[in-house]
């Protein structure tokens, strides 16, 4: 009998935090955070981090080492192996640049629009932030930078992943 | 005596075994054209706690273990030393994880008394034997993308305990030689702090995680239990953290302790995780201050 109460108690929890969930869900599909979803957020608390990349100048290294590594990556290489590599290491140096507060502006494609076919699930996201941090680490950015930068990244992940 | 060798070489040569085969499945792994494997970031899959889930060292984490993604199954093994001043313990287990929503692992811990036990008349090195199956479902949230709202990831579980001792409990006043454990926890990765925080709440009659049987002479019902980590990414490859673990009271002759750690994790890579812990585990049964080395391996993929 007594193990009843606890069991309820789980229960009530549990539903609690669903409802909290599909909350969640109901606001992600705003289109306030489709539109952010759609480029970047520039967030000037991050001013020091882009100086931390190393300007401009570093986000440019970065992506030309970023670029190797996924085309060296066996998870990553099929999806940019037909792309236009050079346009999306410019657009990629706008939108990083951006949203370190950076004196750039991205003119490129909408987030959605660009991964929408490209078939993307969690596996090849997580391996390409892998192949990011393995790129930042090599341009000697600070770990602390580094999740900086993921941590405004991470959220256009409804944008890229698909499937 | 015979029998108690035979066991220990048993035991020993099947924790051997299991290691030796789940990294040798984790080698297969690594080759980067096998993309159904371990594509879940360094870390983020926590190692294993005391009763074998992923979490910290005492407390599970709401994370799935192993290095699987929605579409992958990741596995691992672990194998745990605790050196108390008057006690050890050493365990091994394993775990899968699977489609990072199931979690399902079995642990056993083997709680040496060494001089205790001759004290107490059962006769030097007297050892408690506990088996855990665990059971953990993610309910919702992902600890690592939901970076722009608070939401953390959050899960369920269920760990269910059997004590080798059911004469020696019973005669400690428990009043049960097995028991489930019932937790809700919800763990939150904030990646621009680097910092990754865990809270359970843990529905429980184990007195000394069942090492000593389940319920008492002074309570024999379910109580809800805090427990807390929190660790610091420093890098990729290693974190560093503390956490607690809040336990009930349930029998009259030995007082119980809460719990208390600070640990050091390393991941060189997927495959391997080390992890190193000063832990504080207070009084157990007629010794005070137990303070000493928790280490822990994990290999996996
Ligand atoms: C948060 C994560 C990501 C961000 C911020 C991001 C950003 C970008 C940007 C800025 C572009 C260029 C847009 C343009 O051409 O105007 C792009 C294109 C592209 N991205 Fe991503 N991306 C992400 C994740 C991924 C992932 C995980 C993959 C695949 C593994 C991927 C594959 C591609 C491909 C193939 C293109 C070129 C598409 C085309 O030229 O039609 N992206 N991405």
């Amino acid at each position: 009998m007594h193990t009843c109460l606890p069991r309820t108690a789980l229960l009530a929890i549990a539903l609690l935090f669903t409802q909290g969930a599909i909350a969640q869900d109901a606001a992600s599909m705003s289109p306030e955070s489709a539109a952010m979803a759609a480029s970047a957020p520039r967030d000037p608390a991050l001013k020091p981090v882009f100086d931390q990349f190393g300007g401009k100048p570093g986000l440019v290294a970065l992506m030309n080492d970023f670029m190797a590594n996924l085309m060296a990556d066996a998870r990553t290489r099929p999806y940019f192996a037909a792309a236009d590599r050079e346009h999306i290491k410019a657009e990629l140096v706008d939108q990083f640049c951006v949203i370190l507060d950076g004196p750039c502006t991205y003119t490129g494609k909408d987030m959605e629009k660009v991964h929408r076919n490209l078939g993307i699930n969690r596996a090849a996201f997580n391996a390409l932030v892998e192949d990011l941090q393995t790129a930042m680490d090599k341009n000697k950015v600070p770990f602390r930078a580094q999740n900086k930068l993921l941590a405004k990244l991470a959220p256009m992940h409804p944008a890229v992943i698909t499937r | 005596m015979q029998n108690n060798r035979r066991n220990r070489i048993a035991w020993l040569t099947g924790c051997v075994l299991g290691v030796c085969l789940v990294s040798s499945a984790a080698m297969a792994a690594d080759d980067t054209s096998a993309p159904a494997f371990s594509n879940k970031l360094l870390l983020t899959g926590g190692v294993s706690q005391v009763e074998g889930s992923a979490g910290g060292g005492l407390t599970p984490w709401a994370v799935i273990g192993g290095y699987g993604t929605g579409d992958e199954i990741g596995a691992n093994a672990f194998v745990t030393h605790i050196n108390l001043p008057d006690y050890h313990v050493n365990e091994v287990g394993a775990m899968v994880g699977l489609y990072n929503r199931v979690e399902v692992s079995f642990a056993q811990q083997r709680f040496d008394t060494e001089q205790v036990g001759a004290a107490l008349g059962l006769g030097r090195g007297f050892t408690f034997r506990q088996n855990i199956i665990g059971v953990k479902v993610r309910l919702f949230g992902d600890v690592v993308l939901d970076q722009d709202s608070w939401m953390p990831q959050v899960s369920i579980g269920a760990q269910h305990k059997k004590n080798n001792q059911a004469a020696v409990l019973a005669f400690v006043g428990a009043k049960s030689d097995e028991g489930t454990d019932y937790y809700v926890n919800a763990t939150k990765l904030f990646l621009g702090q680097s910092l990754l925080v865990n809270a359970t709440l843990r529905m429980t009659k184990a007195n000394q995680i069942g090492i000593l049987g389940f319920g008492g002479d002074r309570n024999n019902a379910y109580k809800p239990e805090f427990e807390g980590s929190v660790a610091y990414l420093l890098s990729r490859n290693w974190a560093v953290g503390a956490e607690y673990r809040q336990k009930p009271n349930n029998l009259g002759i030995a007082k119980e302790d809460d719990w208390y750690d600070a640990f050091v994790a390393w991941a060189p890579t997927k495959h391997v995780s080390l992890t190193l812990a000063y832990a504080d585990l207070g009084n157990i049964v007629i010794k005070d201050k137990q303070r000493g080395l928790y280490a822990s391996v994990q290999v996996g993929f």
